[in-house]
């Protein structure tokens, strides 16, 4: 399966990243109006500290802690891609306290959200990678 | 091959999701004492709230029985278990023939003994949804609700209702809220937080006697009341078992493998207990993810492959009226108080691991990281200490685990 990989020498700590994330999942057409003034909403966040800068997001793992956590049955495998479904999310953090990676974080909604690898959304393919400058994010089979 | 499982609960579904994998031919059978699909009990909660519905508290869409090939035997109860034989008798005096038996059967609220309940018409426990159901019908915006119990069920339930009666007092022997999960100064926040939000509490404190409305406390206190909620704990349901012969302790004893003392019946849930990774000693978890763990686990074993849950720890996410709690594994060791500028931290390290944590508020974020410390044994001198006690980032770890994280699958 594809999933998104970081490597950390790549990484510019440019944050691009989450913009690009936070528009593909905002449903707004013009990239402007879905992120200026507002409050940007990523679903891959980027741990900086001195030199070192790195992306993370979910790592869609083949043993899902989060999946088998979560007491609305909310979180599911769809073919190795973990998914979330919004309406059944009633916010307790079991996955944030499952998460190996810190990968989800709860949506100005009052559900949580994830990296979903744009397969939800209108995007086709992950929106981080086409935003990445430097090709320290890919997506791709390992 | 004929599976058979008592209970249709989290552990049973993990079960039978488990057992799919490997055997996707032998059938399956599900006994089912409730009359409903299996659904998560943790939401009985936001049913009561408003927060979600009963369609929604199904823990697996409608069509997971006939997709897996299962029958379920729902509103049946199994009443013996006979382990020479491998049969199961049921309550509708049918006979059931198994090859692997999984045990699955839950937990029950425990009610203490207290003079004069028995004069006491509206009286509730908080645990199955049937009863939740039958809270909400007497739910009267006049209602004064009598919560027993100070504990995650207590006042889960104490805040689905406080919008919707007249007052919700809390009583609880222990002298502080959710004893068992927090530490006095977390405690402390969380009750000075509900507080504020209008729950009465009556800590250190338990009933003496009660009449039809009114309780006495050992305090002196008198409580009038129109609905009493008791919410003391839970026990686990072993009568089976041990009827059958089964090495019970608390709960039902198994393995890392969920087996049980009989090669062919396994056990997993609230019912069960088995080894604790921190204590090394056996334990009775009775929470949602260990239930799913467990009787993923045994599911495997069950249908012959190999699998070993030996990380298993206590772990606790809970949110009440908008404070989320995080707890997970045990408090002993070093004790480090992280300062917090919107909620409350302390980590516990022992022989170079992290053991424990207590998180509130902010410092529930990316708390999955310090989970993953506890389960993974992870060595505290392998990484950087000072940051990962500040916050959880994966920056703290070396680079070479650092590229295993994102750079392949995990």
């Amino acid at each position: 399966m594809k999933r998104i990989y970081v490597n950390e020498m790549w990484c510019l700590g440019c944050h691009l990243c989450e913009y690009y994330c936070a528009y593909a999942n905002s449903g707004v057409k013009d990239m402007v109006k879905a992120l200026k003034d507002k409050q940007i909403q990523a679903r891959i966040t980027v741990e900086q500290r001195g030199a070192i800068s790195f992306a993370v997001n979910c790592r869609h793992c083949t043993e899902p802690l989060c999946v088998k956590s979560c007491i609305g049955g909310a979180i599911t495998s769809k073919d190795g891609v973990i998914v979330i479904d919004q309406s059944r999310c009633v916010l307790c953090y079991s996955c944030i306290m499952a998460c190996p990676y810190g990968a989800l974080t709860p949506a100005v909604e009052g559900v949580m959200q994830k990296c979903e690898l744009c397969t939800t959304n209108s995007q086709g393919q992950p929106a981080c990678i086409q935003g990445c400058p430097n090709k320290a994010i890919v997506f791709e089979e390992r | 091959m004929h599976y058979v499982m008592i209970g249709n609960s989290i552990a049973s579904t993990a079960c039978i999701e488990a057992i799919r994998t490997i055997d996707t031919e032998g059938p399956i059978t599900v006994i089912g004492e409730e009359n409903h699909p299996c659904y998560s009990r943790p939401l009985i909660s936001y049913l009561l709230q408003g927060k979600t519905d009963e369609a929604r508290l199904a823990y697996r869409a409608a069509a997971f029985y006939e997709e897996n090939s299962v029958t379920v035997l729902q509103g049946i109860r199994a009443t013996s278990i006979d382990k020479e034989k491998k049969t199961v008798l049921l309550d509708s005096e049918a006979v059931l023939a198994y090859d692997k038996l999984l045990l699955a059967t839950g937990s029950s609220p425990f009610i203490p003994p207290i003079k004069g309940l028995e004069e006491v018409k509206n009286c509730f426990t908080f645990l199955a949804l049937d009863e939740a159901k039958r809270l909400q019908a007497h739910l009267r915006k006049e209602s004064r609700v009598l919560i027993l119990g100070a504990g995650l069920i207590g006042l889960k339930c104490a805040e689905a209702i406080i919008d919707k009666v007249h007052s919700v007092s809390v009583v609880d022997l222990a002298p502080r809220v959710l004893m068992s999960v927090l530490d006095d100064a977390a405690s402390e926040q969380v009750r000075k937080h509900l507080q504020e939000q209008g729950l009465r509490f009556f800590l250190g404190d338990s009933i003496r006697e009660c009449t039809a409305n009114e309780a006495l406390l050992q305090s002196g206190s008198v409580i009038g009341f129109d609905l009493l909620v008791i919410a003391v704990g839970v026990k686990p349901n072993i009568q089976l078992a041990k009827e059958a012969g089964l090495d019970v302790n608390r709960g039902i004893l198994v393995d890392e493998g969920g087996r049980t003392s009989d090669a062919e019946i396994f056990a997993a849930g609230d019912c069960s207990e088995g080894p604790e990774m921190i204590s090394g000693q056996k334990a009775v978890l009775a929470l949602l993810p260990n239930a799913y763990l467990q009787g993923e686990t045994a599911g495997t074993n069950m249908a012959g492959g190999e699998a070993c849950f030996d990380k298993a720890v206590a772990m606790n996410a809970l949110s009440l009226m908008g404070l989320h709690l995080i707890t997970v594994g045990r408090y002993e060791g070093t004790s480090h108080l992280i300062a917090c500028q919107d909620g409350y931290k302390r980590l516990f390290v022992k022989d170079n691991h992290l053991v424990g944590c207590i998180l509130v508020g902010e410092a529930c974020k990316r708390a999955g990281i310090y989970t993953a410390m506890i389960r993974n044994k992870v060595e505290l001198d392998s990484l950087d200490f000072t940051l990962i006690c500040e916050e959880p980032l994966l920056m703290a770890f070396a680079k070479n685990v650092r590229r295993q994280h994102l750079g392949g699958p995990v």
